[in-house]
């Protein structure tokens, strides 16, 4: 390890907080933000189709999650320079929202135990005539 | 680590490895960046859960009741030339957001160029646009309203409808407002001359630089990043 670090030391800022903007500021060419701004835009427009036609079921899921995660994908991507950062930055801030994937599989179980007993204790009126299956 | 190899050249980027040397060395973890770019980052960060949060307490109602959910594409149709659009309103806020992350990107652009004019036109614009997402967003709120969606209930079905469209949408456009705020702020900064002469800010005393509109726009891209999801989950499901 001591070895990389020594690799990595010249590119280090000597500590002091004088202008890192001068020479390491996110400086990238205009055409990639104006690329970026076009997909976006037929990205939404797409998403926006998949309503409009009235896609249903697994067709419109999976197109409006694709949808979504390119868009975002390309937001944090390019406008908000995490390509060109180091790491150390991208995975602290990246990798953590990934754990609201467990509070979404919690979500969708309490989700489906409520909708359950829901079902049967109150059901609407119409279904209580005939005489409860539990 | 698809792209390893495209990136191999930029510095810091070299696997777990330089991250364990950037999380180790004695001196900072995140090099070469202007501090309060990891802290806006890490506030972003938090706010994520937030919105994850209220989105997902939106999944668990929505799944959770027995009543029919109301149908957002006619909820939120406007009627154009006699004849009725679905969506139409989502769509024009959505664009109108989409253009507003585009001219904040150039903005940063021209701001690390020093070209004052520039930026100060686009922060300018970017808020113009904020203000319009906001202004829009009182309309459908209001006409929601007087269409009678409440809280606690409204005319087409599951109750919970009001409240998750009040809350969700709510917080996100008061994000917006107080971005519409920070731009126009910093653009005042910016067409005074503060960020080239380095002249401290009233409230921190800092000396001014251009990193802050890197900052400001990571604000402006996260708003922009938490609509796509509410699009998709909350208009489109």
């Amino acid at each position: 390890m001591a070895h990389v670090e020594h690799l990595d030391h010249p590119h280090d800022t000597p500590a002091g907080e004088a202008h890192p903007s001068s020479d390491h500021g996110q400086q990238h060419p205009l055409g990639i933000y104006f690329k970026i701004w076009a997909l976006l835009f037929v990205l939404s427009t797409a998403s926006y189709l998949v309503d409009y036609f009235h896609f249903q079921g697994l067709l419109r899921w999976s197109l409006i999650i694709i949808f979504m995660l390119l868009k975002a994908g390309l937001i944090v991507a390019v406008f908000m320079h995490m390509v060109w950062e180091r790491l150390a930055l991208v995975y602290p801030i990246v990798v953590p929202p990934l754990l609201l994937l467990v509070l979404l599989g919690i979500g969708a179980l309490e989700a489906d135990y409520t909708y359950l007993t829901r079902g049967i204790f109150f059901a609407p009126a119409t279904e209580q005539k005939a005489p409860a299956a539990h | 680590m698809a792209n390893h190899e495209a990136t191999a050249t930029l510095p810091g980027r070299d696997g777990w490895q330089s991250i364990v040397t950037d999380v180790s060395s004695d001196q900072r973890v995140f090099k070469n960046v202007p501090w309060g770019k990891p802290m806006m980052w890490i506030f972003l960060l938090s706010d994520t859960f937030i919105f994850g949060s209220f989105l997902i307490s939106y999944m668990t109602v929505r799944m959770s009741t027995t009543v029919e959910w109301p149908n957002p594409s006619e909820v939120f149709s406007l009627t154009l030339f006699g004849r009725s659009v679905p969506l139409l309103l989502i769509a024009i806020m959505t664009f109108v957001l989409i253009t507003s992350s585009g001219t904040m990107a150039l903005a940063v652009n021209f701001g690390y160029r020093r070209d004052r004019k520039r930026t100060f036109w686009l922060l300018l614009a970017t808020a113009a646009l904020g203000a319009t997402f906001v202004g829009m967003q009182a309309f459908e709120w209001t006409k929601l309203i007087l269409e009678g969606v409440r809280p606690w209930g409204n005319p087409w079905g599951a109750a919970q409808f009001g409240s998750c469209f009040f809350m969700i949408t709510g917080f996100h456009g008061t994000h917006v407002t107080i971005g519409v705020i920070f731009l126009i702020i910093v653009a005042t900064k910016v067409l005074r001359g503060d960020l080239d002469h380095e002249r401290p800010g009233f409230l921190t005393g800092r000396k001014g630089n251009y990193e802050i509109v890197e900052i400001l726009g990571l604000y402006w891209h996260f708003v922009d990043l938490v609509w796509v999801f509410i699009f998709a989950f909350f208009y489109l499901w």
